[in-house]
């Protein structure tokens, strides 16, 4: 390959200046012509049935045009084919407190909200079960009627190798149970919408990370065909996996304007989006491993409870991703995985950055800290001991390619001194490690696994205008630029030509969107293989003019020329006319499909990924031993993205990446009480951290390049949250001496255990009690030689 | 309820005066993103909890989801649209976009203005500085370490462009 | 988005409007930054018909210096105003020091003096949405008839979250109250109740003008907030302390103020140990733990009812022992 131009190299994003100005639109800053304004009533009962609904006062209100319940949006939809179990509006019963109960349109947002408190409803209160245990209780109630054990959504449990033979074969077995408590994504945008009902067709502008799937599924409910639905992506404030399904004021905003023949907006106030939630799932979680004496891990056995929320959402997904995830970082010969995700009345939970991987990867990681201080060995040394190899297949049938987690540990080890200062710094401060795999993209789709992953099409006009059509979704992470930096590369161009249109299932071949960090993966192999087809048009037709073979030009800055001899080149504007000449309109399309991975059990594809990112993480912590307060004084975190593909962007997805995981450690969680209430509904309660918890972040790029990447690129958006918490934890304990088995370390929760009077009850973790079915064993599918 | 009645309110905006008619009890944040189209300004909980809103009002920052339109005249206002003059970029916006500093860009057009009144008092920030003065701004994406860098490298060439002048004239 | 509710606005330019404006109109309320006023309207605790602002009034904007050594303090300035006013940089360091403490830039840029020290209470159960009270089901302070706190009690909980006022109070300030049927001058700690309904000793149609903070050589104070994050947080306690040295460093007074543990702040009579002493770290711990055992926080501001008693002691004694270096 040449040198590359683009790729690799610091650039600002295309789409930056607009975001500097003030000019970038955003769902609320959409304002059309006779727009209506959307609000939606929320249940005030955590579980009942509603008895009542009197709208007619509502719709009495001067300047109101419309008011709608449940029976007017009675189908049923949700993000996953077998899991469609939610109503735009509660039809006859509400599971938990701001569940959507009804919609209003009017002529302004005042009047709106002021017909919402005309609305009364009837409930007849049901008795709510607002924990996993009293879900899972026997004679407990139901919250949906469909599942099988009562309010249990999914159970799965698998066992790959003979654990309990593993854990004899062990020289020391240890057994923790851990919690990782819920919180939510709170991108600083809340969810915005604008519909427009015209004809027939409708256009929605939201601020969704899954444009395919909300046109997919607002063509179900509002049943009208799917080419009639043009889902259009404004510019979004942020989504962290919040954003990533369809939900609610979507269908209730096209649909008042179906009724009023205006354009109806709904944008969420900063409550509604906590009730609207899909974060990160509670989980309570029990694991036991076993070791030998020099640090080979034999076995690995977890149980993990998933408090679900109300509603299914991704929950599937979810848990087998809390099973699938724990070994790919380490070789675990045998390996059980049971997990259940239980149904619960509140807010429903989702994806959340680093979807399934943060909750099990804090107590394996803090697992094995504690066995390496058991075996006498260092930590690091103890992962080391027990690192996958690049081309291996992991216990669980997870082809893993190309791995740098070797190179993240010695980045982290030697960045931050880690040889030198772990054990004798001052009291109050510590190191403490942490590791962990992700996915660039999942191997299997929801609805269609035959068909593509990503679409791209590539087109060029002849007075050189190069543009790339892309269902993906720009929530932030900087996709539309990176498309436009693959092109360019290609094509001889700077990003800043290539014009990217994204995000508008109007006019773009579809990409399933922006979750399971896929984006650059998928849609840049999409893009890349779009832009080839281009590319050999020219460069045929560059060869006509410069005599000389295909194979022996290439791009330079907007030209082609002869790679042994620069000067015999024709300007890149002048091969596009000759090319159009030639074939005729320029254009291509891609598309992406990862090969077929997974083994040969249900729910095996879950955790596949054409490709792993790895992540090591140092934490150094001081501990205020007087008032419990945890400082993160700094964070080493060495990513392996596979190629960085612009490092400018990269650095960033990996430090909002550590600043979340600040956020889990310390202070973030989504608390919901004995009523059912939300007990931090509001920026000033919900606590994200300011400029000032949050530390200092050195980021290291480890680029072991993949060879199904686009240019060996992997995934950098999510895989860096995982290993955080854990690492903070495994600090704290070194700087205290204290071990922490549950997040968060709040000052008082720290302050308790350092404190702790002679006698004090402890309050130890538990998880529910519950019979998990016989496990499935599958046999292993093995990709690349021993399995082991 | 009966609605109190409209008033006059003139506003100086970002050099531009414009007189609009609103209640009483409208906030400036409304004005602002409904009526004169300056939706740069955002808003992430109108009540004063995450500073999205951020406005100037007299070259101080103040949040326009906490201000009344009415008590906002007489005074000048700058909003995101009124930073970049002509079209060109203040030496602060070019370091943000070269950094990285914004993601979704939701919490800039604030945190940016924060930055610059901090580097209008201080032209030498340290980094601990920058972090306390932007302590009010949250943002969600960036784990404020590109937006840090950002303001230090715009404090820098600000720095040097003023010695350049010096140099030049002496 | 939300919205405030509508209401008439009165913006008088003098003091003398201002108190008519008052006098005449029974049901308004004061508002100078909206700071603490504008989201709780916004949340419909309460929804006054009509607003007098005294953003306009010229006389409250005013930093003097007193004949008799003390400091008069504008109650219209805003925090940021105080802090940077060369006068109070010069003889307040302490306030100069706590006023950065106080929720973010842009809102100490709006809040007032004034506004501060007539914040409202504050409580989990209260300063909520209306949907959320609803859901809850209204309390006291709402227009229900029970304390969602103690259910049993019949009054309310509230809690005194203001920054300024421990210090304030430990620094011996005064303030002044006018109206048109004429102004007194009473001592801050004696504008406050402990009640989380009524929790100030004010008329509705008395403005706070200043504050007199007298003169204060020889006095060391300071204030320290526990919160969870370095900006935008209530405190979950506040600490305020001034101590008087003598020429040979014998403590000639002291005040120990605690914020944001019971409806109002509260002075602690066991700061008196220190008195007459020359302070040492034992002698200030004993005081420390005297005064946390009689403090009771009330459960439910952030952080849990006993870390918060906990964290008087250290608090305090941390204070203390900075201001006897």
């Amino acid at each position: 390959m040449s040198e590359m131009r683009i790729v690799g190299k610091p650039r600002t994003k295309i789409d930056a200046v607009s975001k500097v100005t003030g000019a970038a639109k955003y769902g609320d800053d959409m304002m059309l012509p006779r727009m209506a304004y959307g609000k939606l009533l929320r249940s005030t009962q955590p579980h009942a049935y509603i008895r009542r609904i009197d709208v007619s006062r509502a719709r009495a209100l001067p300047g109101v045009l419309d008011v709608i319940t449940g029976k007017d949006l009675p189908i049923h939809y949700g993000v996953l084919p077998n899991n469609q179990d939610e109503t735009a509006l509660a039809m006859d019963r509400v599971r938990y407190i701001g569940e959507p109960v009804a919609a209003v349109a009017a002529l302004d947002e005042r009047t709106a909200e002021r017909a919402c408190d005309l609305i009364e409803v009837e409930y007849e209160p049901i008795k709510p079960l607002l924990t996993m245990e009293d879900a899972l209780a026997p004679n407990a109630g139901r919250i949906h009627d469909w599942t099988r054990t009562p309010n249990a959504h999914k159970i799965v449990s698998l066992e790959f190798g003979d654990v309990e033979a593993a854990f004899g074969r062990a020289d020391l077995v240890r057994e923790d149970t851990f919690l990782y408590e819920g919180n939510s994504h709170v991108p600083l945008e809340t969810h915005a919408v604008v519909a427009k009902f015209e004809g027939g067709h409708l256009t929605l502008w939201s601020g969704t990370q899954v444009p395919h799937y909300v046109q997919r599924a607002l063509a179900q409910v509002l049943n009208i065909p799917h080419g009639h639905v043009r889902v259009i992506l404004p510019a979004i404030g942020g989504g962290f996996g919040g954003k990533s399904e369809p939900l609610s004021f979507e269908f209730c905003a096209s649909e008042l304007s179906r009724r009023t023949g205006r354009p109806v907006k709904i944008v969420l106030t900063r409550e509604e989006q906590f009730y609207t939630h899909r974060g990160r799932h509670p989980a309570k979680m029990w694991m036991k491993t076993g070791v030998k004496r020099d640090g080979e891990l034999t076995g690995l056995a977890v149980k993990i409870f998933l408090d679900g929320g109300a509603f299914s959402s991704f929950g599937i997904a979810s848990t087998y991703y809390t099973g699938a995830l724990t070994p790919i970082t380490y070789k675990v010969p045998a390996y059980k995985f049971d997990g259940v995700r239980v149904f619960t009345n509140k807010p429903p939970c989702g994806p959340k950055r680093g979807h399934g991987g943060p909750q099990p990867r804090f107590g394996f990681e803090i697992q094995l800290d504690k066995l390496a201080e058991d075996l006498g060995m260092d930590p690091i040394a103890l992962r080391r001991r027990n690192l996958v190899e690049p081309y291996s297949t992991t216990v669980n049938s997870l082809r893993i390619t190309s791995c740098g987690l070797s190179e993240c540990i010695a980045q982290v080890e030697k960045g931050s001194g880690w040889q030198e200062r772990r054990g004798k710094m001052p009291p109050g401060k510590g190191l403490g490690f942490a590791a962990s795999a992700y996915l660039s993209g999942t191997g299997t789709t929801m609805w269609h696994p035959d068909l593509p992953h990503s679409g791209a099409h590539v087109q060029i006009d002849r007075g050189g205008a190069i543009t790339v059509f892309c269902g993906s979704a720009e929530i932030g992470q900087g996709s539309d630029h990176l498309l436009a930096a693959l092109v360019a590369e290609e094509l001889g161009v700077y990003p800043e030509d290539v014009r990217v249109v994204a995000g508008d299932t109007g006019i773009t071949p579809v990409d399933l969107g922006s979750y399971s960090s896929r984006v650059t993966f998928m849609s840049g192999n999409a893009t890349l293989k779009a832009t080839g087809e281009l590319k050999a048009k020219l460069l045929e037709a560059a060869s006509r003019v410069l005599e000389t073979a295909p194979e022996e030009l290439e791009f330079g800055d907007y030209e082609i020329h002869d790679r042994n001899d620069h000067a015999n080149s024709i300007k890149l504007v002048d091969a596009i006319v000759r090319a159009e000449a030639q074939f005729g309109t320029l254009g291509a399309t891609g598309s992406y499909s990862p090969p077929r991975l997974g083994g040969n059990y249900r729910g095996s594809v879950i955790g596949t990924s054409p490709a792993y990112s790895f992540t090591a993480c140092v934490a150094q912590v001081d501990v205020d031993a007087d008032t419990g307060e945890v400082r993160v004084e700094k964070l080493w975190v060495a990513h392996d993205c596979g190629r960085a593909l612009n490092p400018t962007l990269v650095h960033g997805q990996i430090q909002g990446c550590a600043y979340m995981g600040v956020g889990e450690a310390l202070m973030e969680t989504q608390q919901i009480d004995g009523r059912g209430l939300h007990m931090s509904p509001s920026l000033l309660e919900y606590h994200l951290p300011t400029s000032i918890e949050t530390p200092e972040i050195e980021t290291i790029l480890v680029q072991a390049i993949d060879p199904e990447g686009p240019y060996g690129a992997k995934e950098a958006g999510e895989g860096p949250q995982n290993p955080i918490v854990p690492a903070i934890t495994n600090a704290v304990y070194q700087a205290t001496g204290v071990r922490f088995d549950e997040t968060p370390l709040s000052a008082d929760k720290v302050y308790r255990a350092l404190h702790k009077k002679k006698g004090q009850r402890e309050t130890t973790l538990t998880i529910p009690e519950f019979r998990f079915p016989e496990p499935e064993r599958p046999t292993p599918r093995e990709y690349y030689g021993d399995c082991s | 309820m009966s609605e109190t009645e409209n008033v006059v309110v003139t506003l100086n905006v970002n050099g531009e005066t414009h007189t609009v008619l609103a209640p009483p009890y409208e906030t400036l944040l409304e004005t602002l993103r409904e009526r004169l189209d300056l939706t740069g300004t955002k808003h992430g909980c109108e009540l004063g909890e995450c500073s999205a809103c951020m406005v100037l009002m007299d070259g101080e920052p103040v949040l326009s989801c906490l201000t009344l339109s009415l008590e906002a005249q007489g005074h000048a206002l700058t909003t995101i649209e009124g930073v970049a003059k002509n079209g060109v970029l203040t030496p602060l916006q070019q370091a943000y976009i070269e950094s990285g500093a914004s993601q979704c860009g939701y919490c800039t057009p604030a945190m940016v203005l924060s930055a610059q009144t901090l580097l209008d008092k201080n032209p030498s920030p340290t980094r601990q500085e920058i972090r306390d003065a932007i302590a009010g701004n949250l943002c969600r994406c960036t784990g404020y370490v590109q937006i840090v860098d950002a303001v230090e490298l715009a404090a820098k060439r600000m720095r040097e462009s003023v010695e350049d002048r010096v140099r030049r004239e002496t | 988005m939300i919205r405030l509710p509508p209401f008439r606005f009165f913006t008088p330019g003098t003091l003398t409007e201002a108190t008519r404006l008052f006098a005449e109109h029974e049901r308004a309320v004061v508002v100078s930054g909206g700071t603490d006023l504008y989201p709780n309207m916004k949340r419909l605790q309460v929804s006054p018909p009509s607003l007098i602002s005294l953003r306009g009034v010229r006389e409250l904007k005013t930093i003097q210096a007193g004949a008799d050594g003390s400091i008069h303090l504008g109650a219209g300035m805003t925090l940021t105003q105080i802090e940077r006013h060369a006068l109070v940089r010069e003889r307040v360091p302490s306030l100069v020091e706590a006023i950065p403490l106080v929720s973010t830039l842009p809102l100490r840029n709006m809040g007032t003096l004034g506004g501060n020290l007539c914040l409202d209470t504050r409580c989990h159960f209260i300063n909520q949405t209306p949907f959320w009270r609803q859901a809850v089901g209204s309390c006291l302070k709402d227009v229900g008839d029970v304390c969602r706190v103690a259910p049993g009690g019949s009054r309310c909980w509230a809690i005194a979250s203001a920054d300024l006022p421990p210090l304030l109070i430990a620094l011996g300030a005064r303030i002044r109250l006018v109206s048109e049927r004429g102004e007194r001058e009473i001592p801050l700690s004696e504008l406050y109740r402990d009640d989380g309904i009524h929790y100030l000793n004010k008329m509705q149609d008395e403005i706070l003008t200043r504050v007199i903070l007298p003169r204060n050589e020889n006095v060391r104070a300071g204030y320290l907030k526990l919160r969870r994050r370095g900006a935008f947080d209530f405190p979950s306690l506040g600490v305020g302390a001034a101590l008087q040295f003598n020429a040979d460093g014998v403590c000639e007074s002291a005040r120990v103020v605690l914020g944001a543990v019971t409806s109002k702040p509260l002075e602690m009579p066991q700061a008196q140990g220190l008195v007459g002493e020359k302070l040492s770290a034992p002698l200030i711990a004993g005081v420390a733990e005297a005064i946390a055992l009689q403090a009771r926080p009330l459960q439910l501001a952030d952080y849990t009812y006993a870390f918060r008693k906990q964290m008087v002691a250290v608090y305090t004694s941390k204070l203390l022992n900075r201001l006897a270096d």
